[in-house]
């Protein structure tokens, strides 16, 4: 379990992150939704430790993570897989390197154990044949499969996302969203999704954190996402046209 | 006051560069991909500027002569001189700075924009020795690169004579051996070791903290070629001063 508790964190004069406190349950999938600039990714990396937080703790299975040593982080952090916006794949690599990277640093594995794992998460990830393309040659969808493919090699215990659907056409982007989930249950991951698409929102997910403003404005299940009443999350939800049609639809059904 | 700031990141970066070393495994790889990239990969463009400018040299020096109660010898000895002393360790250092410099920030730059920095620091890694210390040790073959410069610049030099009869390869020959003095070579290769560092470091600095997006990377290539010519220069007149004077 994850427990993030008073969260804050500045740039200089930005106060980005005001104050966030919610909870990660094992083995689940939660959705951090909100708006482009809410806060969302640095909310992610102060959770991984790339940001340090001006305040507040992030307590990963009673470990509180500041307090940890050098040798712990790193312990720690071998088990935490991370899908970046952008994929993030080293350019200078090919395809199954990248996914053989976190097994060259973290494990002592001979080159056969380590390629066997490499051809098992990429036949996973449905990329069992571009082990020897390079990233710029792969197309957005592919890269996010490798993304997650290296973000799992090493069995991660948590397993972060970052927009993991941003820049995918609607349908590549719910294959995208039902791997991630998938992977999850699979595999008893504790999975945290940053999100501002709705979409995903209705496929994927148990808990939803929305922040708004750097302050966590709602949580709650999905089912509740869609009745609540929360004029801010209701903004949110309900943006698009669809989504205004379907909540009509719903209200209209309810008080039938 | 950001100056100052800079300066002491600059410092910390090179003491992170020693910190928390990569698997050598991995490292390895690293620093061979590395000097293919810094060193061979700029072996042309030296070789073609040095023989070229060291004709030059030659020529000039050769014109500027036209008294003739000094030797012809002198050609030489003033080719080789302006080569060794000057020439081959700064001139192509401020080469080197904008190829090899821009080629690094511009690299490392698009790994943070990127935010492949970020996907290694995850992983618990030491960005900057993964990064930053395959570079410096590439670059400790720079004087490698530099001893083929100043070869070729003589050998320019040579040339010149050869084609343009500005002296005999003779005299030429002779006045590359006159006065020779080792501690010359010796104050051209503290330099050349010196800009070797600033040319590993200070372009990783602009690349590893620059922030933004690919428009960035461009002007933190730019950024980073001004502010390395401007160190080896300003380095240049101290370790002289100290050095031969
Ligand atoms: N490294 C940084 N330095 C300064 N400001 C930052 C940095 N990272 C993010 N921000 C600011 O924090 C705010 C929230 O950004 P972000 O978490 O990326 O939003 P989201 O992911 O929800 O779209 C933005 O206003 C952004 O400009
Ligand atoms: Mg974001």
């Amino acid at each position: 379990m994850i427990e993030v508790k008073d969260l804050q964190k500045s740039f200089g004069d930005a106060h980005i992150l005001k104050g966030i406190t919610t909870t990660f349950e094992n083995g689940k999938t939660s959705l951090v939704i909100g708006q482009s600039g809410s806060g969302k990714t640095v909310f992610l990396k102060c959770l991984l430790g790339l940001f340090t937080q001006d305040e507040g703790t992030i307590t990963y299975d009673g470990n509180i993570y500041s307090q940890l040593n050098s040798d712990q982080k790193r312990d720690l952090r071998s088990k935490m897989g991370m899908v970046f916006q952008g994929s993030a794949l080293f350019d200078s690599m090919t395809i199954a390197e990248n996914v053989m990277f976190p097994l060259r640093m973290f494990t002592k594995q001979s080159k056969s154990e380590m390629q066997d794992r490499v051809d098992f998460v990429l036949k996973r990830v449905n990329l069992p044949d571009a082990h020897n393309k390079m990233p710029s040659e792969a197309s957005g969808g592919m890269q996010k499969r490798v993304a997650i493919a290296r973000a799992i090699v090493n069995n991660p215990k948590y397993l972060f996302c970052d927009e993991p659907n941003s820049g995918l056409d609607p349908k590549t982007a719910i294959v995208i969203d039902n791997l991630i989930q998938e992977i999850t249950d699979e595999y008893n991951i504790t999975t945290i999704i940053n999100t501002h698409d709705m979409n995903s929102v209705m496929e994927i997910g148990e808990k939803i954190v929305f922040l708004k403003d750097g302050l966590k404005a709602w949580e709650g299940s999905k089912d509740n996402i869609f009745i609540t009443d929360n004029k801010v999350v209701t903004d949110f939800v309900y943006s698009s046209e669809l989504f205004k049609k379907v909540r009509k639809m719903y209200l209209e059904e309810r008080n039938t | 006051m950001t100056y100052l700031h800079n300066i002491g990141a600059y410092f910390l970066m090179i003491k992170d560069m020693f910190r928390k070393p990569t698997k050598w495994s991995v490292m390895k790889t690293l620093i061979f991909k590395d000097i293919d990239d810094l060193i061979m990969g700029s072996l042309g463009i030296v070789a073609f500027i040095s023989f070229f400018v060291g004709g030059v040299v030659t020529i000039q020096t050769a014109l500027n002569i036209d008294n003739p109660l000094i030797p012809k010898y002198l050609v030489g000895f003033a080719t080789r001189q302006s080569i060794i002393l000057e020439f081959a360790p700064t001139f192509i250092s401020i080469i080197m700075a904008g190829k090899v410099g821009s080629f690094i920030t511009s690299s490392i730059g698009t790994m943070r924009v990127t935010e492949q920095i970020d996907a290694l620091e995850v992983m618990g890694i030491n960005a900057i020795n993964y990064l930053v210390f395959p570079k410096f040790i590439a670059l400790m073959l720079y004087p490698f690169v530099i001893s083929i410069a100043m070869f070729l610049g003589i050998v320019g030099g040579m040339a010149a004579c050869f084609f343009g009869g500005y002296s005999s390869i003779d005299d030429y020959i002779i006045g590359i051996q006159t006065d020779f003095i080792p501690f010359h070579i010796a104050y051209a290769f503290i330099k050349t070791f010196a800009f070797a560092f600033l040319l590993a470091t200070i372009p990783s600095f602009h690349g590893f903290y620059m922030k933004g997006g690919a428009l960035e990377v461009g002007k933190a290539s730019t950024t980073s070629f001004v502010w390395t010519s401007v160190v080896i220069i300003l380095l240049n007149y101290i370790l002289t001063q100290m050095l031969l004077s």
